[in-house]
């Protein structure tokens, strides 16, 4: 594994950018890991029964897509202090195409006292952020 | 509408749910996470983990069971089909590990109304065998009004 330098973080720095293709079955992996096993994730009769563009992404698959671009980043450097987002946008996943998502980790804000760093989550999805305020703080060794 | 005066509310301790090797593997997949840390005990104990470290939202799976609390709540007054998930966070205070026997315990820290919409602010502290806090995760649930409120 290779390991980010806490010394070397500057704020504005992106550390890490992943494309993502989300397809039905990845949802119902999800939801077979998670738990969480509502049908507007894999049910398009039902998603339109509720008035849904079509079966959404679980918005904590999105979030945890999102903190693994900066867990997978950080390795063994430090461990997650905090992870925290808004759901702000609806991922529709089609069936046939799936969905399209891009994470970019951005250096947020770096505390030499306490040796964290806070890294900034953007997921865009069909040329729109899908998540608010999503952040990790990891704390370094 | 969501009643009131369940702010403040705590909730019995859920029973121990105890964290499996292959579950943390299969949570750190579904996330598309190939870090060793969540797959390769090996490589966890090398960065001085007990076995496989759990990726940060995987506490969403023992915090399940409180919400799960809430919801069969009559009293408490929460639609399901009508709730919509606002936010989340996790806040740590050392990583989920394979291994890790969990008990969560869920407070009602908010509940606010706004035309109509009810948002409940949960916030379920989960605690490790020794009784030591681990993760506290907190979610807003918007809960749409049923139409007839909204008039």
């Amino acid at each position: 594994m290779s390991t980010p330098d806490f010394a070397s973080l500057t704020t504005g720095d992106i550390v890490a950018e992943r494309e993502f293709e989300l397809t039905r079955d990845r949802l119902v992996r999800y939801a077979g890991a998670s738990g969480d096993f509502n049908p507007i994730h894999y049910r398009d009769d039902i998603a339109a029964s509720v008035g849904l563009p079509g079966v959404l992404a679980h918005g904590m698959l999105t979030m945890g897509i999102a903190a693994s671009v900066a867990t997978d980043w950080l390795g063994v450097a430090g461990s997650v202090r905090d992870v925290q987002s808004r759901f702000t946008r609806p991922v529709p996943v089609d069936a046939v195409d799936g969905a399209r998502l891009t994470v970019t980790a951005t250096v947020g804000a770096v505390d030499t006292d306490a040796r964290t760093a806070r890294i900034d989550l953007k997921v865009t999805f069909d040329g729109a952020t899908v998540l608010g305020k999503a952040q990790l703080v990891a704390a370094f060794a | 509408m969501v009643n009131p005066e369940i702010q403040g509310r705590v909730y019995p301790s859920t029973a121990p749910y105890l964290v499996g090797r292959e579950k943390v593997r299969e949570f750190a997949r579904a996330v598309f996470s190939a870090s060793p840390l969540h797959h390769d005990a090996e490589a966890a104990r090398a960065a001085g983990f007990a076995d496989v470290v759990a990726p940060p939202t995987f506490a969403v799976v023992v915090q399940e069971a409180t919400l799960a609390q809430l919801l069969a709540d009559d009293d408490a007054g929460v639609d399901f089909s009508r709730v919509v998930h606002g936010d989340q966070r996790f806040t740590y205070t050392r990583p989920i590990v394979a291994g890790d026997e969990l008990t969560a315990t869920l407070t009602i820290t908010a509940v606010k109304q706004l035309g109509g919409h009810s948002m409940v602010t949960a916030s379920s502290s989960v605690v490790d065998a020794l009784g030591e806090h681990v993760v506290t995760a907190a979610s807003t649930l918007v809960v749409r009004a049923a139409e007839e409120e909204t008039a």
